[in-house]
């Protein structure tokens, strides 16, 4: 799960983190306000959970109070790779020296918190990493033990050569990595950790992830959880436990397991259709998964066919049976529905479908050829 | 032979008489894997099934039957302290179904399972078979028959699909491991491959990845320096479309983007037949072993 900017800096806060005062507004009234309690010239960010926010427009600087209103009046409400703005985070514009950048990540190869630091931090930081992987620093904490002194100086000691700087630099690490460890971060950055004219080191920008997992045992973390941010038919299937990714084509899928649901989105493709999702209905097999799956698929206008991929090992596909049964009773299912299903229970599946004239396929190549056919036809 | 398991396997369940650890205890057992033992703190003294006896801990279990063997259905919170005490208690081979385990869980105990010399598969897996031997998971017994391919897998029902497309056309399989999809997992596709490399019993292998990270990247190279025997592999997420993405730090570690099309060319490369769908494997593997 991702924090917006303002939320991960108050963790970082919290923590000791040495940030600008700032303040997060929903409407350009309360951008007024807050730029004047600040005054001087302040930087209007639009809040949203996706990258390049200062390339998309997101991201302005304002000279007054009424010029802080007028471009948080354009922010607000615009969108950004899909995602629309609804709240801006105004903070006093710095006077920048030089930009570092600290990023922590769970990383998959030494599978212990991995530190990346460089002195060439900013917007372009993955172009440096790309062009010049020399600039970028890495540490693996072994979690046992944590961020040992010498290791934090040492990461400093990257970014600066004033020794305030460097102590400062080393402090703001340690406490980013609590910060994560805390908080069951897959993603703490700093980016940039910038210098000011003056010699402050500060942080001017953060972004956060939460480990999905940690949400059940952290309400505290689960209830920063933003759903206006987030595409309004994946915050449904989440709430009924589906993993639902909406494309843009005709064919909606419903599969049991991830690898699966690909690899048939990827079949609609090789036999000339197009998906018009990713729907993994998981492991367990309870028949209201497979009702909530077909009133998220059928909400889409654009879907022409239904294509059900069910191998069951966990899944038992009696139950996926009954679900479908059971949905186009509760309501009316105008597309054409193809089903694929094999495995556990399968015998009794194939009855159920049949006691409603329903037909059940063995094959996966045989249902993803009947499925593009179909919505070929309907075009 | 097989891999990792196999007529010698003495296996303990941690969770035995929770809801998914009892449905699928009773599969395992009915598949013929020799469960010697149960572990649930607080029932220890019950039988599960009238035969298999369950302690309260994984200490015990080793004990008192000689498990050398451990597979985990216990809820995601508990899990890897689970995983923890089988290693603390002397199991040389642990192998984690659960899944939703907090990563940072696991990346706590792992430098720890490591020191105690045992050999984590998972989590968030559907663990590993070795058809008509031993059954340690979830993989379903029935569509799988003995035989000479070894099978390798990030995802659980796509590994079924397979096995199933190569079991009803008579290629049997030595060994079907499912290493999970998670970011710290404790066996990961190189340990398998070369673990298959050297089982007598396995004369060819297929090997399923996905979109995301390098493990196939590095697995390829893997297989073009270590690797004798045909490898035949597939990528999922072909159609898949890149992600809003959040941060820098992904792409930094990995310098790559991790495709399909950057995977499949990896793969390519180290003399992998690429399968475009699943069921190319049955005739891939056919012209590989013929050759």
């Amino acid at each position: 799960m991702n924090l917006h900017e303002y939320q991960a800096r108050e963790l970082l806060k919290a923590a000791g983190v040495p940030m600008l005062d700032g303040g997060v507004a929903a409407t350009a009234d309360e951008v007024h306000a807050i730029a004047s309690r600040i005054g001087g010239t302040v930087v209007v960010k639009a809040q949203v959970h996706a990258g390049g926010r200062g390339k998309a427009g997101g991201v302005k600087l304002a000279k007054t109070p009424a010029e802080a209103k007028e471009v948080a009046a354009r922010i607000l409400g615009m969108t950004i790779k899909g995602l629309v703005v609804q709240k801006v985070l105004v903070v006093p514009a710095a006077d920048i020296a030089s930009e570092s950048y600290v990023g922590l990540i769970m990383d998959r190869e030494s599978q212990r918190p991995l530190f990346m630091v460089s002195s060439a931090g900013g917007i372009d930081i993955e172009e440096v990493a790309a062009k010049t992987p020399e600039k970028i620093h890495r540490l693996a904490v072994d979690p046992r033990f944590g961020l040992m002194p010498h290791q934090s100086l040492g990461l400093a000691l990257k970014l600066y050569q004033d020794f305030n700087q460097v102590r400062a630099a080393a402090r703001m690490m340690e406490q980013l990595y609590s910060v994560f460890m805390a908080n069951g971060a897959s993603l703490a950055e700093i980016n940039p950790l910038a210098t000011t004219s003056d010699g402050k080191v500060l942080a001017l920008d953060a972004k956060i992830s939460i480990d999905d997992n940690e949400l059940d045992r952290r309400p505290d973390l689960a209830a920063l959880r933003d759903e206006s941010a987030e595409e309004p038919s994946e915050v449904t299937a989440r709430k009924a436990n589906l993993t639902f990714i909406k494309l843009d084509g005709n064919v909606g899928c419903v599969v049991n397991g991830a690898g699966l649901a690909m690899a048939t989105m990827d079949l609609v493709k090789y036999y000339g259709g197009d998906p018009a999702n990713f729907l993994d209905i998981g492991g367990s097999s309870n028949p209201e998964k497979v009702v909530n799956a077909l009133k998220i698929i059928t909400a889409d206008p654009s879907v022409k066919v239904i294509l059900f991929n069910i191998f069951g090992g966990i899944t038992r596909t009696d139950d996926v049976a009954n679900g479908i049964v059971t949905a186009t009773r509760q309501f009316k299912v105008d597309l054409p529905i193809v089903i694929r299903l094999t495995g556990t229970n399968e015998k009794e599946a194939v009855k159920i479908l049949e006691g409603v004239g329903m037909k059940a396929l063995n094959d996966m190549d045989e249902a993803v050829k009947q499925a593009v056919a179909l919505a070929k036809g309907a075009k | 032979m097989s891999i990792f398991v196999n007529a010698s396997t003495r296996l303990v369940v941690q969770g035995i008489t929770g809801r998914d650890g009892s449905f699928h205890s009773k599969q395992m057992l009915a598949y013929g894997t020799d469960m010697v033992a149960g572990v649930t703190p607080g029932k220890g003294g019950q039988k599960f099934e009238d035969k298999v006896p369950v302690f309260n801990t994984v200490a015990d279990a080793v004990r008192e039957t000689g498990a050398n063997t451990s597979v985990i259905y216990v809820p995601p919170a508990f899990a890897a302290a689970a995983v923890a005490e089988a290693a603390d208690a002397g199991i040389s081979f642990i192998v984690c179904i659960t899944e939703g385990i907090p990563v940072l869980d696991m990346a706590r105990i792992m430098p720890f399972v490591r020191e105690k010399g045992a050999r984590l598969l998972g989590p968030n897996c559907p663990g590993l078979i070795t058809p008509g031997v031993a059954k340690v998971g979830i993989i379903p017994g029935q569509i799988c028959t003995p035989g000479r391919v070894g099978l390798v897998s990030r995802s659980g029902t796509l590994t079924y699909e397979v096995v199933n497309q190569l079991t009803r056309n008579q290629i049997g399989q030595s060994t079907c491991v499912g290493i999970g999809g998670d970011p710290v997992i404790g066996t990961n596709f190189i340990d398998v491959l070369a673990a298959f490399q050297a089982d007598p019993d396995t004369d060819a292998i297929v090997m399923m990845g996905e979109i995301g990270g390098t493990d196939e990247q590095k697995a390829a190279a893997f297989i073009a320096q270590h690797v004798t025997k045909p490898v035949v592999g597939f990528i999922a997420g072909q159609t898949a479309p890149p992600g809003r993405r959040m941060g820098h730090a992904g792409a930094i570690v990995s310098g790559s983007s991790g495709t399909a099309a950057e995977k499949i060319a990896a793969f390519k490369e180290a003399g992998i037949s690429v399968m475009e769908r699943p069921a190319d494997v049955v005739r891939l593997i056919t012209e590989r072993l013929k050759n």
